[in-house]
Parts: structure tokens; C-alpha cells; sequence
């Protein structure tokens, strides 16, 4: 570890919070007051969409409602999506002659960017073309950040208003949740994306003349394609000589921008956001890291605003802060110990710890620090691959999702997640001193208890459910590993981790484009989004129609440190009691057997 | 509404920062492309394989056949990883022998996240140095002044590492001492 890359740490920290309060205040003018100073441009264009989409926007929801409007938004997008993926050959802006995208691969990417989990079982610059990037896939970066956004809205309303059942209009809170927050922010992080390197265009891929002309062994073939093997099973190898680089292109900048803002985290290339065209500079690499961040923590403080208590928000935000550094301090720690596997003839500190799969331009810090913001909240985009992390490097990111993404957390979802742990700190805290839990003047009771454990429960019972199946599965299980020992078993984790807690990222090496896991991954995306907001709406509607009891003295104040310190323990207990066991065979195994020498 | 959001989001919203992009830094928004005598040679974001001892290497690379730019990605292989560690230890052991005097920088023997990263660590540029100056017939002091030059610092200061672009270098070798194939 670094002074500079400490002080980098710090400066990211410090940005968020200066960012924290007025992005809470738009947040809150977008939500609540229905003015904006962007009000004189926008104001007739978002008139335009409810005229031209046959929307009133005066008519409020109940939970219900909200809930069904939500679910067949999402479902009708999932279908189209599927539909465009299929048929992209027949479309336009497909320069490279792509072909139609398989039926599990279709299923699984139509689910992932509509769940805003932006899993990604194919490759962006040999799978997708453009149109289906842009017109898709970029689509739904929007879409399903606008949604998330809009049920932690109406989480907030849930606990802000009393005696009603109306929580806002689904159609309003998606549109003015995109054209307000998330259109003009990636607009202008897009342009100065491009200005860092980003591409932002519509050719055929270019061809570069290299200046050193390689020769490589390549897999030869028979005029069929198919790869000659000789009398022991080995593939034949002959000569090939390398005289240009392909250079894949593509309108990336508009993607790239929401990607980053939507916490959705697909790249529009392969190789994500350490991929020099995605992510050119340490500069571009910072504003991305504080675009995953900048709502999330806006939403801290919308929280304090609308409940009246500014203090309870900042309390969350305390309580994420912490969570947050001991992840990356974590992380960076590990990661600048470097692998004791390496020979004695390398020097690893020279670039500051363990290098494989991370890039010169970023080092150790950045990564880890990226690694952390993007499993934090639920982006999953990654500037290094998670895989070739240290054991304990890579357990930070999973321990990550594994605590629900609450850490600041996804656009939105980040906000009712941590809510429903709220709820869960002031039971406990009430069972605790023997009173009737009560949050911000209402009464919590078995209802919500009940369905905040429903959501509580769905997502351990999928990970590692699914991840044990997969994991003595031989036959379509096992064959997708890219490596053996505990560390196959981290990387089946993480698949489910990733997918169910929506979150992206991968330890990448696991071949997930095979029928069972993008058939799997896809039904633990799903259910990892909506059969998880459903209980989570239910409460907001509970809540909502409470009366409000005045604050006596057994009530928990929630507007402290105690508080704060209180719900970080709970995130961590649930958590660990959950995970622990699954994970002391992974990557805590995996870390003994790497200090004892031992490799797979 | 889904149609509202696909011609807006869809098309409008990347054709404007297309056509914004395109207006204000043309060249990097079609690739920072590096043209020689009417030639594309490559991009100044992309790291390409050289090989030659005349030139400075650049990382090992997973991406197709080595930097291949439309197949990005790493090794993805992890730390206890029999595959990664034999790797690491053949390479290590070739540049060892290449210059036995200092130790190899990691990333050297070590691939990127993206498979294509342009840049090296100035210590790596250093440990090539020998090597170089043999095959070039140039002096260690001319090399050092040359790596010097394409050293590009933090940015702002305390942003990222600092770090040497290979394919600017080489082409820049190339100009100043050729080779003559």
C-alpha cells in the first residue's frame, strides 16, 4: 500500500460526500417537488411523452398497482429485447455481418439488462452489433436504472407519508427519473468520455499494419473449420503469420456513460471497463468511479430530507462509509501482498502487488478501489479481472454483493435494501430493550418483519442452492471452469452471487454461455430482482397507511452513531451467517492452500 | 412508452453524442488512430506484440492470439492456478537470462485485464534497456533519455501510475535509429 494510493482513496471518498447533498436535493426536486431548474428545457418534452403515451400524471398509485405497472413495463421490455437480439442480422448498423444471438444467450442477456444486472455471457464486440448495443441494450441501461430508482422513491414515500395508500404514479416517477437525473449527467459524462479516448462512432472495424509482424501457433483446421487432432487427442498446431490488428469500434461513449450512472456495468467491449477504448485514462477511470456512486449516495440524503430527520440520513451514510472502507482497505491489502506463487526472480512491489489481469495505466490501487465501488453498489463493471485477484482479494468483492449491495448500493436498489435492513435494526433493537420497535414514528410490526425476511431470505436460497448444483454437476457444471481447486468452486459462487444479487461482474473465467448457466443465471436474475421487490413494495404500502406515534422515551433514535454502528452490524451478521460456511471453501480455502505453496 | 424510450434513448441520445464526439475530438472518438505514410499502424490506445529484440515489449496479453483488439480480455486465471504460475515461471526465466542483473518487473510476466494495454511500467522500460541498445547499437544513456520522454506521470498529479506507451516508443525508435529490414 501507497501514500498516493491512500490518498487516491481518500480523494474519491471526499468527492462523493461534497457530492452527496445537492445531488440529494435534485434527487428530492425530481421526486417529490415536481420543480427542477432544468424544468425551462425538459419540462415540454416530459409533457410530450405522458401526451403521446396516453399517461395522466395526476393519478397516484397503490402499492399494487405501482407493482403490476412496473412488472409489465419490465416484462414487454425483456420480450423486445429478446425479439431484437434474434433478429439483428436482418437489421441495420451491423457493419461486421453479426449473426442472430442464440435462444439461452438471448433469454439470459434480455434478463440481465432489464434487471439492471448486466451479466454479460457474451462477448460485446464479436456478439452484438451495433443497433443492438445502442437501440437495446443501451435502452435498458436507462430503463432499469429508472425503475430502480423509482421504487426506492416510493420506499421513501412508504415511510414519509401516514394514513394513505397512494405512492406515486410508475409512469411519471420512470420518465422524470430518466430525463431529469439520468439523460443530461450522461450526456455530458459521455462528451468528456470522448474526449479521454472513448470511441464514439458507427464504422466497420478498422485494420492496422503492425509495425512488428508476428508469427503465432494456431489450432489448425481442415477446410470444414473443424480443429485437427493428432493420434492422442492433442490439437495440431501450425504456423500463422500475424501482419494487422483488427481494431473493433462502435458508438461506446453514449453506452459507457450510463453504464457507469445506471450502476448497470455492461461493457460495450469484452473486456469492460479496463478495455482502453472504455476506460483510456486514470482521469476517465475516476469519474467513472464517482458516477457509480453519485446516486446512490443522493439518495442517503433524499432519505433524511423527506422522513425530516437529516440526521438519519447522514447516519446511513456513515454506516455505508465505514462498510465501504474496510472493503477496500481490505482489498488493497491483500492485493498489494502480491502472490507468494510468483518466482523469487520477479519483483512484484516494483508495481505495487499482485498484477495479472490488471492494467499499467490504472496499478493496484485503482483497481481495488474499483473493484470495491462496483460490488458495493450493484454496477459490476470492472477496470481489472476479479479472477486473478489474491484469495482474500477476491473475497472482498463477493462478501460485497453477498451483503446485499447495500453499501450505497445499485441506483435505487441500493436504497430499499438497506431499508429493509433498517427495518430489521430496529426490531432487533426493540426486542433488545423489550419495546415495540418503531421506525420514524411508526410502529414496525410482524407484516413487515415478515416480508422483510422473505426479501432477506430469496437470495441466499438461490446462490447457494443453484451454486450447489453446479458445482458436482460434471457433466454441464464442472466443464465451464477456467480453474481447478477451491478456486473453481469461487468462481461458481460468484456466478450466482453476481446474478442473483444483480450486480454483473464475474470471475470471468467461468464459461457461462452454455444452456444450464445462462439458463440458471437468467431465473436467479429474475428472481433476484422481482421476486425481491415485490416484498419490498409490499412494505413501502404498509408502511404508508400507518398512523404516526409521537416519540416517547423507549423509542430507538435512529439518528445517531449508535444507530449507524448498530446497522452495520447487522448487515455483517446476516451476511456472514448466511455466506460463511459457502465461503470457507472458496476463496479462505484457497488462501491457505496459495500461502502453503500449493497449486491446481 | 417503450417506443418513446427506444427512439430517444435509443437512437437519438447516442446519435447527438456521435455527433457532438465527432464535432469536438474527432480523432479520439474514431480511435486515436495513428496514421504513417497513409497507413494505419495502430492506435495510441492499444497495445500491440512486438517481439524483435530491437524493440521494447510490450505486457503478455490474452486477447485472441496476443492483442488481438476485436477479442479483448484476460487471462483470467487465478492465484493458485498451475497454468498461471508454469507461465509466469517460463517467462520469468527467459527474461532472467536476458538481463541477469536486475529482477523483472510483475508486469512483464503478467497480462492485462483487457488484453490490450497500451503501456508498461518505466521499470520495465528499463529492465529492456540492455537488451535494446545491443540490437539497436545504441547507447544506454540515449535509450534512457528516449524512455524518459515517453514517460507519461500521474494524472493531476496523484491519478493512476506512471507508465510508458509501447507502440509510441517503438514507432519513435524506429524514426530515430532504423532498424533497415
Amino acid at each position: 500500500m501507497t501514500v498516493n494510493g491512500i490518498l487516491q482513496i481518500l480523494a474519491f471518498l471526499a468527492v462523493i460526500a461534497l457530492l452527496t447533498k445537492p445531488m440529494g436535493l435534485f434527487l428530492v426536486e425530481v421526486y417529490d417537488d415536481g420543480k427542477t431548474f432544468l424544468d425551462v428545457f425538459l419540462k415540454p418534452l416530459e409533457r410530450f411523452v405522458y401526451r403521446t403515451a396516453r399517461v395522466d400524471p395526476t393519478r397516484e398509485m397503490n402499492w399494487k398497482q405501482y407493482g403490476i405497472a412496473m412488472l409489465v413495463f419490465s416484462l414487454v421490455s425483456t420480450l423486445a429485447l429478446y425479439v431484437l437480439q434474434r433478429s439483428q442480422f436482418y437489421l441495420l448498423w451491423n457493419p461486421q455481418a453479426l449473426a442472430g444471438v442464440s435462444e439461452h444467450q438471448s433469454f439470459n442477456t434480455a434478463v440481465s439488462f432489464v434487471s439492471n444486472t448486466n451479466w454479460q455471457s457474451y462477448s460485446g464486440e464479436s456478439t452484438m452489433s451495433y443497433l443492438t448495443q445502442m437501440a437495446g441494450l443501451a435502452v435498458q441501461n436507462f430503463a432499469s436504472a429508472a425503475v430502480g430508482m423509482a421504487l426506492a422513491a416510493v420506499f421513501i414515500r412508504g415511510i414519509a407519508r401516514f394514513e394513505t395508500d397512494k405512492l406515486g404514479n410508475f409512469w411519471v416517477d420512470l420518465v422524470r427519473g430518466t430525463l431529469y437525473v439520468l439523460l443530461p449527467v450522461s450526456f455530458l459524462a459521455a462528451i468528456f468520455f470522448v474526449s479521454q479516448g472513448v470511441v464514439q462512432n458507427f464504422k466497420p472495424y478498422d485494420t492496422a499494419h503492425l509495425t512488428d509482424i508476428q508469427t503465432v501457433k494456431v489450432d489448425k483446421k481442415d477446410a470444414d473449420g473443424n480443429v485437427v487432432t493428432d493420434a492422442d487427442g492433442n490439437n495440431v498446431k501450425e504456423d500463422q503469420v500475424v501482419d494487422t490488428q483488427t481494431i473493433a469500434q462502435g458508438p461506446a461513449a453514449s453506452q459507457l456513460a450510463i453504464k457507469m450512472f445506471g450502476t448497470n456495468g455492461g461493457g460495450f467491449f469484452n473486456a469492460n471497463s479496463s478495455h482502453p477504448f472504455e476506460n483510456p485514462t486514470p482521469l476517465s477511470n475516476f469519474i467513472q468511479m464517482i458516477l457509480i456512486f453519485m446516486i446512490p449516495a443522493g439518495f442517503t440524503y433524499m432519505l433524511g430530507r423527506m422522513v425530516r430527520s437529516q440526521g438519519h440520513g447522514w447516519a446511513v451514510f456513515g454506516a455505508m462509509t465505514i462498510l465501504f472502507l474496510v472493503g477496500v482497505l481490505t482489498l488493497y491489502w491483500a492485493e498489494s501482498r502480491g502472490n507468494p506463487l510468483y518466482p523469487a526472480s520477479v519483483d512484484q512491489q516494483v508495481v505495487g502487488g499482485n498484477f495479472e489481469g490488471k492494467e499499467t495505466r490504472f496499478g493496484v490501487a485503482n483497481s481495488a478501489l474499483f473493484a470495491t465501488i462496483t460490488t458495493d453498489a450493484s454496477c459490476g463493471a470492472v477496470n481489472s479481472m476479479h479472477d486473478s485477484f489474491t484469495p482474500l482479494g477476491g473475497l472482498v468483492p463477493l462478501v460485497n454483493i453477498m451483503l446485499g449491495e447495500v453499501i450505497f448500493g445499485g441506483v435505487g436498489a441500493g436504497m430499499y435494501g438497506i431499508l429493509v435492513m433498517i427495518i430489521l435494526t430496529v426490531f432487533i433493537a426493540g426486542l433488545m430493550v423489550g419495546r415495540t420497535p418503531e421506525y420514524l414514528g411508526k410502529k414496525i410490526e410482524a407484516y413487515d418483519v415478515q416480508m422483510a425476511m422473505l426479501y432477506i431470505l430469496i437470495f441466499p436460497l438461490m446462490i447457494l442452492g443453484l451454486a450447489a448444483i453446479s458445482s458436482v454437476a460434471t457433466d454441464f457444471g464442472l466443464p465451464s471452469l477456467n480453474n481447478n481447486g477451491a478456486h473453481g468452486l469461487s468462481e461458481i459462487i460468484y456466478a450466482f452471487t453476481s446474478g442473483t444479487g444483480n450486480n454483473g461482474s464475474a470471475f470471468a473465467g467461468l464459461n457461462a454461455n452454455t444452456l444450464w448457466y445462462d439458463t440458471t443465471i437468467g431465473i436467479a436474475m429474475l428472481i433476484g430482482r422481482f421476486f425481491m421487490i415485490v416484498p419490498m413494495l409490499a412494505i413501502a404500502g404498509n408502511l404508508a397507511g400507518k398512523k404516526l406515534i409521537p416519540p416517547s422515551l423507549g423509542t430507538f433514535p435512529v439518528n445517531t452513531p449508535l444507530f449507524a454502528v448498530l446497522l452495520v452490524s447487522i448487515v455483517i451478521i446476516v451476511g456472514a451467517l448466511t455466506f460463511f460456511p459457502a465461503l470457507s471453501l472458496s476463496p479462505i480455502l484457497e488462501h491457505f492452500q496459495m500461502i502453503n505453496g500449493q497449486t491446481f | 412508452m417503450l417506443v418513446i424510450f427506444t427512439a430517444g434513448l435509443g437512437i437519438v441520445y447516442p446519435l447527438a453524442v456521435w455527433g457532438v464526439g465527432q464535432a469536438l475530438f474527432p480523432h479520439q472518438a474514431n480511435g486515436s488512430l495513428i496514421v504513417r505514410d497513409g497507413k494505419v499502424v495502430g492506435s495510441e490506445l492499444l497495445g500491440q506484440t512486438f517481439s524483435s529484440p530491437g524493440y521494447f515489449h510490450s505486457r503478455p496479453s490474452a486477447a485472441g492470439n496476443g492483442y488481438d483488439a476485436a477479442a479483448s480480455g484476460g487471462s483470467n486465471l487465478g492465484p493458485t492456478s498451475k497454468k498461471l504460475i508454469d507461465r509466469i515461471s517460463a517467462d520469468a526465466e527467459q527474461l532472467h537470462q536476458e538481463n541477469p542483473s536486475s529482477r523483472i518487473p510483475a508486469d512483464l510476466v503478467t497480462t492485462s485485464g483487457s488484453g490490450l494495454d497500451p503501456q508498461i511500467s518505466p521499470a520495465s522500460a528499463a529492465f529492456q534497456i540492455p537488451r535494446i541498445a545491443t540490437a539497436r547499437r545504441m547507447t544506454t544513456a540515449e535509450l534512457e533519455a528516449l524512455v524518459s520522454r515517453f514517460t507519461e506521470g500521474r494524472q493531476l498529479g496523484f491519478l493512476g501510475e506512471p507508465r510508458v506507451n509501447v507502440l509510441m516508443l517503438n514507432l519513435e525508435l524506429d524514426r530515430v535509429s532504423p532498424m533497415g529490414k
